[in-house]
């Protein structure tokens, strides 16, 4: 019994690298924002993500201008881009949660090193998630008509609908994947309110921290709020894109009328939601040095996730497919056969092996400890979930009941714009945040250190 | 009322272990009004110094049974009271319709109070406190522990709570000044 257990403390990379203290880590995570210069290579990328960003805002004042008549969406196709970019989006941001909260509710505590940024992931996924259903409703600026307000008109939501529950459903989402990231972040304020050397920078951060001081008691409630509020965002998570799969699942097109969605759309959000996490990961990890605080065994667990989700989405395309041939509806069996062999054939066929076959590789060890590999198959997952939601939403749509409401969909420039522009404002987001605030968490990880546990605190000596 | 000059005193320990110990028993010495200070959340510390039950889960819980409600009466209210619509035969209180928001808001309320309840409970903002005017208190958010002993303590009496203070064998000891 021993020797097994001695084996497997051999063989599994640790959480953290052995040799830190408490002040190696405080100073190591936090001079990257008060003391490290932004090399030449930020500025590139940042300036990059920000031209990106510009050319959203132009794509978006172009919109203003002519209307939603600039996308290629027409009927049949009245959903495209901006519905797959909303799901995507929204999906990616499910990781962040999942780490931070199911994760901590699970105590899993090697998720101390990784849960700030992919929180920070979270809340910039939703912000581009957001814009894309706001923009698509034709007229942005009455947008807030979709809540419950007095207003002169006497009208009133229609609450029976799934488009009003995702309206609660993600702007909930948002609002406490905030406040979960702030709360986290308050003692980190407080210790980057110490360490500051400059005024200016202290006194900012000093106001974030609200006079934080670490007293036992308010630990004591800090941890019973954390703790609570994890309890309150694990649901909720589950519930947001289940909500946003009973957009579809409720409406009776072929496709997406089936009961397999809100678990499927669950598993895809956390699958590509994960390769997102192990593409800023990776060289996050390389350019700054934290090798040590997100070491192999974070990137082993992540691909493992990323795995077992896999499996359930491909489960579901499973179900899909044998439901199409099981019912005997022949609209649905229609819909698999323009699946395989229809217009959109190809882009069909990527989305089994990007989904489905070239994350098979995740299987072998030697992949899922090499970095590079993680960060090419995790691109090919999110290439492949954007590819998923298009074929949801575009090719259910493009062949319904009757032949003669067939139609094509083709994207216009102002689509493309539109979604590279938000991948812009995301990465932009995230250059800022990497020098803004401490990407990882200072005091969770301090909870991770052998000294923490009091056992060898001779051992720090 | 005139203020006491003095904040309390403060002991440094270099490790949490160290900090439990001395807690524990300065707590066991009969001084009441004490505080402890780490920079990350030490198991069993807020037990040492005698604060056992915080009311943060009291007000998430109320607050989450308000939303529940929020979020159930303003639907019942706008789809079957006051503009009510006949969709799909539906009946106007068609609950099961109604749980998701319902659900949502529950998180919501809930949510919102565990951080601002969190915060009012611990009194914070608060912009100025004297355990600040310690220079060596800012290794409180780095790797030192700290244990202060208020000055409003009963027993509290400035020579015999420093060598108290110094009979825990702590890194250093320094006065508060309020």
């Amino acid at each position: 019994m021993s020797d097994e257990y001695k084996m497997t403390a051999t063989t599994t990379a640790p959480v953290i690298e052995p040799g830190h203290t408490f002040a190696s880590v405080t100073d190591k995570i936090s001079s990257i924002v008060l003391t490290r210069p932004a090399s030449n290579g930020w500025f590139l990328g940042f300036g990059i993500a920000f031209l990106a960003t510009m050319m959203l805002l132009y794509a978006i004042g172009y919109l203003f201008i002519r209307g939603v008549g600039i996308w290629g969406i027409t009927i049949p196709i009245g959903w495209g881009f901006a519905i797959v970019n909303f799901v995507w989006w929204i999906g990616i941001g499910h990781a962040g949660t999942l780490i931070s909260a199911i994760l901590l509710l699970l105590r899993q505590s090697w998720r101390n090193s990784i849960n700030r940024f992919a929180e920070a992931m979270t809340l910039f996924a939703v912000s581009c998630a957001g814009l894309f259903p706001l923009l698509h409703v034709g007229r942005p600026w009455l947008a807030y008509w979709l809540f419950p307000y007095p207003s002169t008109m006497g009208v009133w939501p229609q609450f029976r609908s799934p488009l009003m529950w995702d309206v609660f459903a993600v702007s909930t989402y948002a609002t406490i994947s905030l406040l979960f990231w702030f709360m986290g972040l308050i003692p980190d304020f407080g210790t980057l309110r110490d360490r500051a050397t400059n005024p200016w920078i202290r006194l900012v951060y000093g106001m974030l921290a609200m006079g934080w001081r670490g007293s036992a008691r308010h630990w004591h409630r800090y941890e019973t709020a954390y703790l609570l509020l994890a309890g309150l965002a694990t649901p909720l998570v589950l519930s947001v894109h289940t909500v946003v799969s009973f957009d579809f699942a409720v409406g009776i097109v072929p496709g997406w009328h089936t009961t397999i969605f809100p678990p499927y759309f669950v598993a895809g959000a956390i699958y590509s939601g994960f390769a997102m996490v192990l593409m800023l990961a990776i060289p996050i990890r390389k350019i700054y040095g934290l090798e040590d605080f997100i070491t192999s065994r974070h990137l082993q667990n992540s691909a493992k996730v990323m795995l077992a989700t896999g499996l359930i989405v491909a489960y579901g395309y499973g179900i899909e497919a044998f439901m199409g041939w099981y019912s005997g509806e022949s609209y649905d069996a229609f819909l698999l056969w323009n699946r395989l062999h229809g217009p959109y054939a190809p882009w069909y066929w990527s989305l089994l092996a990007c989904n489905i076959f070239i994350p098979q590789l995740l299987w072998i060890r030697k992949l899922r400890t090499s970095p590079l590999a993680l960060f090419l198959i995790s691109f090919v997952i999110l290439i492949g979930m954007w590819l998923e939601r298009f074929i949801i939403v575009v090719v259910s749509l493009s062949r319904d009941f009757l032949n003669s409401s067939w139609g094509q969909y083709y994207p216009t420039r102002w689509d493309w714009m539109t979604y590279f522009g938000t991948i812009g404002m995301f990465l932009a987001a995230m250059f800022l945040f990497c020098r803004l605030l401490p990407m990882i968490s200072i005091f969770e990880m301090r909870t991770l250190l052998p000294q923490a546990e009091g056992k060898a605190a001779e051992a720090a000596e | 009322m005139k203020r006491d000059p003095i904040y309390g005193i403060m002991a440094e320990f270099d490790t949490p272990t160290a900090l439990l110990e001395a807690a524990r028993r300065t707590y066991q010495a009969g001084y009441k009004k004490i505080d402890a200070y780490s920079p990350f959340p030490i198991e069993g510390l807020a037990e040492e110094i005698g604060f056992e039950h915080n009311a943060v889960a009291l007000v998430v819980l109320i607050c989450g049974i308000i939303g529940a409600c929020t979020g159930y009466l303003l639907q019942y209210w706008c789809d079957a009271v006051t503009y009510p619509l006949n969709i799909g035969g539906r009946p106007y209180n068609s609950w099961p319709s109604f749980i998701v928001i319902t659900f949502e808001l529950t998180i919501l309320f809930g949510g919102i109070s565990a951080l601002l309840g969190m915060l009012a409970l611990n009194g914070l903002p608060m912009p100025y406190h004297p355990v600040f005017n310690v220079p060596r208190f800012s290794s409180a958010s780095k790797d030192r522990f700290f244990l202060i002993v208020f000055s409003s303590d009963k027993q509290y009496d400035a020579s015999a709570t420093r060598r108290f203070l110094e009979g825990l064998q702590p890194r250093s000891i320094s006065e508060v000044p309020s």
